[in-house]
């Protein structure tokens, strides 16, 4: 079964975060497909480089590269809620006149329309927010 | 199965300005306008309070995005479910909401409201039928 | 169509149980997680709405049992503990989930 994950919360501040994360692997386990994990709101936080916890804390976004990278999960994070709040790849730090680029590995920013073709191509959307 | 169409509800259960939910969220509904699926909004809870008339944000330097729920209509989102109970518990009626229309294409362009008034009974069996539930 | 329902937040806190509760009809699934396992307690003045409800299967995310410091002994009868792998389960199950964020 085909599953879609939307993230409507930032780390550390709302469970949402490690909830869908703790979510998406059980789904990986259960040996469903993730189509798609669609960060939205401040959910775009959790595709931020720049993100530095403590050592005795678990790095949320460490941990959604790592399970990205080891499923090929496709990380989207929304273009519109991420401009907000500062979260820039290459081509969005350029086009902005912008001086860096923080986009975690393995994540990409791409449009709204990711989040509605989730929708339609999923067997099931799955959210987690506040 | 991507060339189904499938009943997308949108459910706005949050006030706005007060965060940001909102105003995200009718920005889904108007890119996912152009997914040609089966659009709903729902509005129960604090939700309906994004439908109140006379929305003016020039005093807290905000957008008022307020007006674009009168676009939806252009964007063939016309099914804009408003719970009845929530608007009883909240002291309001029809009348504190904007009168939000479409013209209606197989009915000679018609000017119909897409306002929908229904019971939270009623409501249960239109999100029963739905395919996908967005929650902002 | 049968609907799981996700309730994360304590109905002391916030109405979206009870709105939830309102909704979901019988043959349909609520799952309380997170903050929403304060739902599931005995004892508390909102443990009888739930076990009013007919019809409904009732879930609760033992983890966040567990990390709040509720033993499972405190649990309503008849609402089931399940794992993060039973949560995938109720989800692939039912037709759809809904968030009651």
């Amino acid at each position: 079964m085909k599953f879609a994950i939307q993230v409507n919360e930032g780390p550390y501040q709302h469970q949402a975060a490690d909830s869908a994360y703790q979510f998406t692997k059980a789904v990986l386990e259960a040996g469903h497909e993730i189509m798609r994990v669609f960060f939205y709101h401040d959910g775009v936080n959790n595709g931020t480089s720049l993100t530095t916890p403590p050592q005795d804390d678990r790095n949320i976004v460490n941990r959604w590269s790592e399970l990205g990278k080891k499923h090929d999960l496709d990380l989207v994070v929304c273009v519109a809620a991420a401009q907000r709040r500062g979260i820039v790849d290459e081509g969005e730090m350029k086009r902005n006149g912008k001086s860096a680029q923080n986009i975690a590995d393995g994540f990409r920013i791409s449009g709204l329309g990711q989040l509605v073709e989730a929708g339609i191509q999923s067997d099931r959307l799955v959210v987690f927010g506040d | 199965m991507s060339e189904q169409i499938k009943k997308f509800m949108y459910i706005n259960r949050r006030a706005p300005y007060g965060t940001i939910y909102a105003w995200e969220s009718l920005e889904v509904v108007l890119i996912g306008a152009a997914f040609d699926q089966d659009v709903s909004l729902a509005f129960m809870d604090d939700g309906v309070y994004q439908l109140i008339k006379g929305q003016d944000t020039s005093e807290v330097d905000m957008k008022n995005f307020s007006p674009t729920y009168q676009a939806l209509g252009d964007y063939d989102v016309t099914k804009l479910f408003v719970e009845k109970e929530s608007l009883e518990e909240r002291g309001l009626t029809l009348e504190d909401l904007m009168p939000l229309t479409y013209e209606d294409e197989d009915d000679d362009w018609a000017e119909k409201a897409s306002i929908r008034l229904v019971s939270r009974a009623e409501l249960a069996d239109i999100l029963e039928q739905q395919d996908v539930i967005f929650s902002f | 169509m049968s609907t799981l329902h996700t309730v994360n937040k304590s109905p002391f806190e916030k109405s979206s149980m009870e709105s939830c509760l309102a909704y979901a009809k019988a043959g349909s699934s609520v799952l309380l997680y997170e903050d929403g396992i304060y739902g599931a307690i005995k004892g508390t003045t909102v443990a009888e709405k739930v076990t009013a409800k007919n019809g409904v299967n009732f879930y609760v995310l033992g983890p966040d049992l567990k990390a709040r410091g509720v033993s499972e002994d405190k649990v309503v009868d008849g609402i089931e503990i399940v794992d993060y792998a039973k949560f995938v389960t109720l989800a692939a199950e039912n037709d759809k989930v809904q968030a009651w964020v």
